[in-house]
């Protein structure tokens, strides 16, 4: 079960114009499969980097991002992304849109009427199937997220890497959508990386917290395991002495040991 | 207590009302046609509305042309004006504004008809540049190689006026129909190109990673994201198109000849028939303008989805 995805002393630098800047310096972490993973740091740490070298999106500078003991050097529908702002094509409807996805990874596997079934199911699953024909533009900004994670569920990846997927969100529609996810999460047993800014958020869905340091040269700074059992309910949690404590060990580390240095 | 009383009263009010809208009838019996009635006025109060906005829209610019040609009438009515007035071009002119199909020999045909040999080259020309500037601007757009190598080209072919195109295009096609439509395209593309590349240029950096996460292959993502995401700024670059090739038609065919709308022109000059070549030009702009809107119109019916985000 160990090395499942494997980050193997990742550096990443980006060079622009003769500038060179560090982003990321000797990150290591192991991910099990099926487990719940939270990447919390300050604004300009990184997090959206190592999401995207997970993705595939970005080349790692030095080190390798290992995937079932293979590298991953490209971007593919066994690790889906979730994206921070569900960047939904605006010109295709809710259907339209996890159609794409599902064409594009079942053509050859599935017909097109158990293509046609896969595609409601997801939407379904993330109670979006009334809303099929609507446009992007038409429904709420937590729908269109749904229809988002509804179109990642759909290449039935093997990883689910979720972008700050709930930061433009409400609290009420964040919360919402966050028992949303650890259902799909205990009913798919997914493994999924999440990257946020709320430590709360954090806490209530993740097996483990990833702590990152403050840029440039951002690493892994701690990691908080979270031994709640699920399935977790938000309310019970917030009396819960193993809870309090992770909350308190997370905001120790973003808030005493590594405070944002605001730029001068 | 006050149910009973207040009943009474709405009944009152009720009868009241009906005999208001007919009181020569008993309240009862008027109920029904005084609803039809209603609802008759609600329809004609609805055509009343989209008249008057019609109305608005038509009657300025009506007084405004109606003034001019008052104007223009009083400016050229009298002895040894050069132009000639409205009721002159009315007079000698007439068959030309009345009779646009007219068919009275090889040479002798309506306006319309003319009209239409003129905007099938100008169909063959820009759709030609339509398609050939979506796909070279595409490739502008999204290769940094070919940006660098094709984009100062353009930049400078695009400032050769039309007309320096048409010997060149002579010479190569030696014939005046293909050369025309040569003029229309190599005038229509630049603006598409240059409008397809920055629209290609400004899709989102979301799209292109749902694009790459999904694996779309290179004609997928230029079907599936790179049009339908560029498509405000191409139907931009189509209007430019038309419109410069709107202008570049009349021009052209003045000097190849043939039975454009443009030769007309210049044949009613060789023949001194001023009286005609004012009401060509009023084919012209009508003409042009309907280009332009139709270009617009589905524009704006293509890019719904794309322009809504």
């Amino acid at each position: 079960m160990s090395d499942y995805l494997k980050l193997d002393h990742i550096d990443k630098t980006f060079t622009r114009g003769g500038l060179t800047s560090e982003v990321l310096k000797d990150v290591r972490l192991t991910i099990d499969k099926g487990e719940f993973i939270s990447i919390i740091g300050h604004s300009g740490c990184g997090k959206s980097t190592l999401l995207n070298l997970i993705a595939g999106l970005t080349q790692v500078t030095n080190g390798a991002v290992l995937f079932e003991n293979r590298e991953v050097n490209a971007p593919g529908p066994e690790r889906a992304v979730v994206f921070q702002n569900h960047s939904l094509l605006p010109w295709l409807s809710v259907y339209e849109n996890v159609k794409l996805a599902v064409d594009k990874v079942f053509s050859g596997a599935k017909t097109k009427a158990e293509r046609h079934d896969w595609i409601m199911h997801n939407l379904n699953l993330v109670q979006m199937g009334h809303a099929k024909d609507k446009k992007p533009s038409e429904i709420s900004g937590g729908m269109k997220q749904r229809v988002g994670i509804a179109r990642a569920l759909a290449m039935e990846p093997k990883i689910l890497l979720l972008d700050e997927p709930f930061g433009a969100l409400d609290a009420l529609t964040r919360a919402h959508l966050q028992d949303s996810v650890m259902d799909i999460h205990a009913r798919l047993g997914n493994t999924m990386i999440m990257i946020t800014h709320d430590v709360d958020e954090a806490v209530l869905l993740s097996d483990r917290i990833v702590m990152m340091t403050n840029g440039p040269a951002a690493t892994i700074g701690e990691v908080e395991e979270v031994k709640l059992e699920r399935p977790r309910n938000r309310l019970d949690l917030v009396s819960d002495l193993r809870y309090i404590a992770s909350r308190e060990a997370v905001l120790r580390f973003l808030y005493e040991r590594h405070r944002h240095v605001e730029a001068a | 207590m006050a149910l009973p009383a207040a009943q009474p009263s709405n009944v009152t009010v009720l009868a009241t009302k009906a005999s208001a809208a007919s009181p020569a009838a008993p309240a009862a019996v008027v109920a029904l046609p005084a609803r039809k009635g209603g609802a008759a006025g609600l329809l004609k109060s609805k055509t009343m509305k989209r008249l008057n906005a019609i109305a608005l829209t038509v009657i300025p610019p009506l007084l405004v042309l109606l003034a001019m040609m008052l104007v223009w009438e009083i400016a050229c009515n009298k002895p040894g004006a050069t132009l000639p007035a409205p009721s002159k071009i009315w007079s000698e002119s007439k068959d030309l504004i009345t009779h646009p199909f007219f068919v009275a020999g090889p040479q002798d045909i309506g306006l319309g008809l003319r009209v239409m040999t003129s905007l099938q080259r100008v169909a063959i020309g820009f759709g030609l540049a339509a398609v050939a500037g979506v796909f070279l601007g595409a490739l502008v757009g999204q290769s940094v190689w070919a940006m660098r190598g094709l984009d100062p080209i353009f930049q400078v072919l695009r400032t050769v006026p039309p007309l320096a195109w048409l010997p060149i295009s002579l010479a190569a096609f030696r014939d005046a129909n293909p050369s025309a439509i040569f003029v229309i395209f190599i005038t229509a593309i630049w603006p598409v190109i240059i409008n397809t590349a920055v629209g290609i240029r400004n899709i989102p950096q979301d799209y292109r990673n749902v694009a790459q996460v999904l694996r779309l292959n290179p004609i997928e993502f230029f079907f599936k994201v790179m049009i339908p995401s560029a498509a405000p700024y191409i139907f931009t670059g189509l209007r430019i198109g038309i419109g410069l090739s709107w202008l570049a038609i009349v021009a052209a065919e003045m000097l190849t000849g043939g039975v454009g709308i443009g030769f007309f022109i210049w044949d009613a000059w060789n023949s001194s028939r001023l009286t005609d070549i004012i009401v060509a030009l009023a084919y012209i702009g009508v003409i042009g303008f309907a280009l332009d809107r139709i270009v617009a119109f589905v524009g704006v019916v293509v890019t719904r989805g794309t322009s809504a985000s």
